[in-house]
Parts: structure tokens; C-alpha cells; sequence
């Protein structure tokens, strides 16, 4: 087995971070390597949210960090935010998503688009965790095409009446709150989409978990069925405004994963070279082969340009010029790095590999997911596309 | 009860971290700091997380955190700081610390001497050289009484009330304030530094002052490397391996 996890800087990127990032990511790491790293194993073959972790994740900050600390939050840059995702997505992309969605997705609207009310009732109690928050974005047969969706909200002459169904919602068994995104005008009128704060337990709300996962398994995942749900006019997120609102959280949530997926390779090549350098075939390690040599220093290599990747964009959204096609090139590539490297680090394990004991496939199941929501792969790839030729092809 | 505003301080080491592996340099005789990650030892650790609990539990006063290093140490003084205490004291040397204890002793009690602390905490030991000595050296010079090897302690107005971890049980005592306490590991484990605390732990104040450090008359000869650890002997499955297992135990490991 691994030791202490130390991280990967072959390029002294270190250097280019401030004492209180260093000091931030060294914190965290620790808190993963005692709290997480015992209990994710386990967690993950009991298909288990280790729910135990919310106190602390809101204890130390880690929900909503970069939100203003009148909220009870750290106030962090993003170089910070970004290495904190990091080094949860080392343990587990479920522990990362939990802190995703609801710093990015649940806390960032509330606080971009809610009300003064909205945000002293949530923001608190969501920073420290004792409220869970959900976003509820995508539906069925509306995931990359979220424009087209179905779920309505019909003005009624004391509020609103929302219907539909919303689908792949981590917390959302878990969830007091929701972000629900729905339609008030036309089907398909991308400006008349708007965000509704809903408390899960008003009539009509139910959340059914995801039976069947075969990856994120330490996550809850969820379907959420809106029957007939009476909001009140309060409940409308006052700021949002169109199709653009839901995507502009999806880009702080993205942001985080490029940082994420560079934690969950780390694992993996960590997990990778220890193992190399312990286990004997024809008498040597096999680290002393070629084959695997040339595994690490592939691994090596494209997790040093993903960390240097995703810490030029964190300086980018700090510095406020950051394009949210920045954020698809950086998820894009670093999730398919990761994506890689676990592979790679699982084959290099052999038999072992597949076991839970060690974390590489484990890691290698989660990114399949990752790959997959916050805009797949392929439609990162168009939004690419789109911005080089002008031309959208989707 | 009588109220006091108790201040503390707690005195710190920074060591290599446990989990490192050391390299010698000086013919032996010194630690190669190049490539060591440094940590607060975690018995000071302990001493940290009592005072920091104890001015929170409504005894009003101020934790500062001192150590005697170089011009590095400040980092593990900014741990400290970003856990929750409010201003630390580096008493500064040129090159590395000495080895003589009772050295190191002066200069932190001639510091202390000059401070009103009611309190003044250590780790039962240095988790680097393990010599238990400068706690009670302190609580000598400064003429106060002092508890070591506590794994809690409560304070009532003036008084302290510690529980000693000693063999087989606990001893209780009680020491009119000021005195010294040394901590080993009990109730208190350090609490995570909040992200907050870290981003506030570079405002908080930090004095850096020349340590007055007499010479030191404790010279390391040598350093050595522990024994390469032998391999393990499986003895046999299941119960029949059992006998043969306690007879080692008992004759050639003698832990029995």
C-alpha cells in the first residue's frame, strides 16, 4: 500500500502558489488522508455518501469557500477553491461532487440570484452544513440540450406550480433544499428558464435514489419527481434570468473539476509508483521494467500539464477574464487525463487492481461519471469547436 | 470563583515530520533539512489544542505560541496561529537549535521571565530527539511548579487541576497559577485549522526576537540509522500455530 500521499509537483508548481494556498491544500490533504482515506472503501462497496463528513467539510469552510465570509464562508480565491477540489477528488470524486454542488450549484445561485432573504435563510446553514442543498438542471431526455427541457413553471395568482422530473441529482435523497431550473414560458424559450428555491419537504417533492449506479457509488444520486408543487412568490430565484443563469453555475462547478480530476490522477499515479516499486515479478519490481516506466512517465507528464492548465485558469478567475470556454478546455482535458491515468494505474496493478483495497479503479469508475455530467466530453468539445470556426454544430 | 484573565503560552517545536525519512549530513551528526516537510511536534500538538479549549471554555485571555528556531520556524508558527491562537513569539537563532536542553531552557525561560503569561504549556517531549527535558528545565528556572506527562487539565480561578497519566492510572494534582504544565496524549487532539483560520493567521501578530542562547555543552557524536528490520516468520495456520507463538513471545521477544 501507498504511504502518506505527498502529491505530485515535478515542476515546482508549488512555487507559484502563496503560503496560505500551500497552506490551505496541505490542510485538506491531511483531513482526506485521516478522514477520508479510511472509511471511502468501504463506503463506496456499501453504495454510502459518508454522511458523517458534513460537519466537518463545514467546520473547516470547505462548503461555499470562496463565498463572503458575512455568510459564515472563507472568503477564498479561486487558486484556493480550485486546490481544495483537488485534494477531495484524491479521496473520492463523490466527496468532491458533494462539495460541488453545493458550494457552485446550490450556494453561488443563492447568493448570485436569491434574495436577501434567500441568502440569510440558506447561505449559513449551508456553509456549515447542516442544511444539504441539490440543483436540479438536467431531466431525462434533457441533459446536453438543456434548453429543451420540460419542466414547467405556471404563474398562478399566489405563486407558481411546478411539474416535471429532474434526473442525475447528486444529494438530492439528501437534500432540504433544491435549486430547481424550470420553464415559464414556451417550450423551448431558453430566456424564459428560471430558478426556484424549493425546501424538499413541501407537498409534491419526492426524490428517488438511482438504483443501478456502477460508478460514483459513495454519492447520492438521484431522480426528483415535481408533482403539483405550490410555491409561493418568494421562491423564485428574483435575479436569474434565462438559459444563461443554470450555465453560469455549471461553469463554477466545472471550474472545480478541472482541479478535481488532477487529485484523482494524482491518487492513481501515486497508488501506481508505490505499487511499482514494491511488487516483484521475474524477481525485480516492475517499476524496473520499461513497459511501466514508460506508464509513469506518461502519467507524470500529463498530470504536470493538467495542474499547470487548471492553475492558469484559477489566476484567470481571479484576475475576472476567465471564459467559460476556458472552462471546457480545462474540463475537457483534465477529465480525460484522468480518465487515462486511471486506467493506466489499474492495469499496471494487475490482479490487484481490481480490488477495492486499492483506490485506482475505484477512481477509474468515479471519472466515468465525471466525464460524463457537467457537460460531457464531446459537447465541450463542440463548445471548442464553436469557438474557433464561429460555427455551433450542436 | 475568583476571576483571572489567563493567559497562555504554549511552546513549540518544529520537527520533521514523523512519517519522513531522514538523511544525515555533518559526518552524521546533524538531519539533512533539504527536502524535509516540517510539522509542529505533535506533543506540542497537544499542548496547543488544551489552551486553545481552555481560553474557549470562558477563562478569558490571550494563547500566544512561542519557538526557538530560525527564520523557518515562522511557518510553524503560522500553523499555530491559523488553529486559533493569537500571536506567537519566534525566538530566533542563526543555523540549527542545539541539543542541550538546559540551553534551550534559558533562553525560552529568559523570554518567559518577561511575560505575564499565567500558563505556560509544552509537549511532554520533542517528537525529534525525545528528551523530556526542557518543560520541567523551564518550570525550575522560572522557580513555578510544574505537572508533566498531563492528559487534561481544568483551571478554577488560580488553580490548575491536572490528571497525570502514570503507570497503570491517573494521578491528580493541583498547582496555584503560574505554573507549567507538560501534555502528552489524552483529551486533547488538535483541531483541523478552519480555512478561515488560515487565511487570518497571516494578520495576527508575530514578534521575532534574537534568542539569547548560551552555548551549548551537549555535542552530538553520532547519528545511526535504526537496524534494517528483519523479516517477518510466518510460524503456522490457525490455532496449532498458537503455542509456538506465545513461547516467542514470551522467551525471545520477552514482551510477554
Amino acid at each position: 500500500m501507498a504511504g502518506k500521499f505527498q502529491g505530485i509537483d515535478f515542476y515546482d508548481v508549488d512555487s507559484l502558489l502563496s503560503e496560505e494556498e500551500r497552506m490551505i491544500r496541505d490542510t485538506v490533504r491531511e483531513w482526506v488522508e485521516e478522514r477520508v482515506m479510511p472509511i471511502i472503501g468501504k463506503a463506496y462497496i456499501d453504495r454510502r455518501f459518508p454522511k458523517e463528513l458534513i460537519p466537518e467539510l463545514g467546520e473547516m469552510g470547505m462548503l461555499g469557500p470562496t463565498l463572503p465570509e458575512e455568510y459564515g464562508c472563507a472568503g477564498l480565491n479561486n487558486v484556493a477553491y480550485g486546490l481544495i477540489c483537488q485534494e477531495l477528488e484524491r479521496g473520492d470524486s463523490g466527496i468532491r461532487s458533494f462539495a460541488s454542488v453545493q458550494g457552485a450549484l446550490v450556494m453561488y445561485p443563492l447568493l448570485t440570484f436569491g434574495s436577501d432573504e434567500h441568502k440569510q435563510e440558506w447561505l449559513p446553514k449551508l456553509a456549515t452544513g447542516e442544511k444539504i442543498g441539490c440543483f436540479g438542471l438536467s431531466e431525462p431526455d434533457y441533459g446536453s440540450n438543456p434548453g429543451g427541457m420540460i419542466t414547467t413553471a405556471k404563474k398562478t395568482d399566489d405563486g407558481w406550480l411546478l411539474n416535471g422530473v429532474k434526473m442525475w441529482i447528486t444529494n438530492g435523497s439528501m437534500a432540504d433544499v433544491a435549486i430547481i431550473w424550470a420553464q415559464t414560458g414556451e417550450i423551448g424559450d431558453t430566456d424564459a428558464i428560471r430558478g426556484f428555491v424549493v425546501p424538499t419537504d413541501v407537498d409534491g417533492f419526492t426524490a428517488r435514489d438511482q438504483k443501478g449506479k456502477l460508478s460514483l457509488l459513495a454519492s447520492d444520486t438521484s431522480e426528483l419527481h415535481l408533482e403539483d408543487i405550490h410555491l409561493p412568490d418568494s421562491a423564485l430565484l428574483p435575479e436569474s434570468g434565462g438559459l444563461k443563469s443554470p450555465l453560469m453555475c455549471l461553469t463554477q462547478a466545472r471550474f472545480g473539476i478541472t482541479f478535481g480530476a488532477v487529485g484523482a490522477a494524482m491518487a492513481c499515479f501515486d497508488e501506481a509508483r508505490s505499487y511499482s516499486k514494491q511488487r516483484l515479478m521475474f524477481g525485480k519490481p516492475i517499476g524496473g521494467k520499461q513497459i511501466q516506466q514508460i506508464r509513469l512517465a506518461d502519467m507524470l507528464t500529463s498530470i504536470t500539464q493538467a495542474q499547470l492548465l487548471c492553475l492558469q485558469l484559477a489566476k484567470l478567475k481571479d484576475a475576472g477574464t476567465m471564459t467559460p470556454q476556458q472552462v471546457s478546455l480545462a474540463k475537457r482535458a483534465n477529465v480525460n487525463m484522468a480518465c487515462d491515468i486511471a486506467r493506466e494505474a489499474r492495469r499496471l496493478l494487475g490482479a490487484n487492481g481490481i480490488l477495492v483495497e486499492y483506490h485506482s479503479m475505484r477512481h477509474m469508475a468515479n471519472l466515468e461519471s465525471v466525464y460524463t455530467y457537467e457537460g460531457t466530453h464531446d459537447i465541450h468539445g463542440l463548445i471548442l469547436g464553436q469557438a474557433v470556426t464561429g460555427i455551433a454544430a450542436y | 470563583m475568583e476571576y483571572v484573565s489567563l493567559d497562555i503560552i504554549v511552546c513549540l517545536k518544529r520537527v520533521p515530520d514523523t512519517e519522513t525519512r531522514v538523511r544525515f549530513s555533518d559526518g552524521a551528526t546533524a538531519i539533512e533539512p533539504e527536502g524535509v516537510k516540517y510539522i509542529v511536534s505533535p506533543y506540542d500538538e497537544f499542548a496547543l489544542e488544551a489552551a486553545l479549549r481552555t481560553t474557549e471554555a470562558g477563562e478569558e485571555g490571550q494563547v500566544t505560541v512561542m519557538t526557538l528556531g530560525n527564520e523557518d520556524s515562522q511557518e510553524t508558527l503560522r500553523v499555530a496561529l491559523a488553529a486559533g491562537a493569537d500571536q506567537a513569539v519566534l525566538l530566533r537563532v542563526q543555523g540549527s537549535v542545539t541539543m542541550d536542553g538546559l540551553a534551550t531552557a534559558k533562553a525560552l525561560a529568559a523570554e518567559l521571565e518577561t511575560r505575564e503569561d499565567q500558563l505556560v504549556l509544552f509537549g511532554v517531549k520533542a517528537a525529534d530527539d525525545d528528551q523530556q527535558q526542557v518543560g520541567p528545565m523551564v518550570a525550575t528556572l522560572l522557580g513555578r511548579p510544574c505537572a508533566s506527562n498531563v492528559t487534561s487539565f481544568e483551571v478554577n480561578g488560580g488553580v490548575i487541576r491536572c490528571n497525570r497519566g502514570v503507570e497503570g492510572g491517573t494521578e491528580v494534582v493541583e498547582m496555584d497559577l503560574p505554573a507549567v504544565v507538560t501534555l502528552t496524549k489524552g483529551a486533547f487532539e488538535l483541531r483541523y485549522p478552519s480555512l478561515k483560520g488560515i487565511m487570518a493567521a497571516k494578520r495576527k501578530p508575530l514578534d521575532v526576537k534574537d534568542a539569547d542562547l548560551p552555548a551549548s555543552r551537549l555535542v552530538v557524536q553520532r547519528l545511526d540509522y535504526p537496524p534494517e528490520r528483519a523479516e517477518g516468520r510466518i510460524l503456522g495456520e490457525g490455532a496449532e500455530a498458537v503455542p509456538e507463538l506465545v513461547r516467542l513471545l514470551r522467551d525471545e521477544a520477552n514482551v510477554l
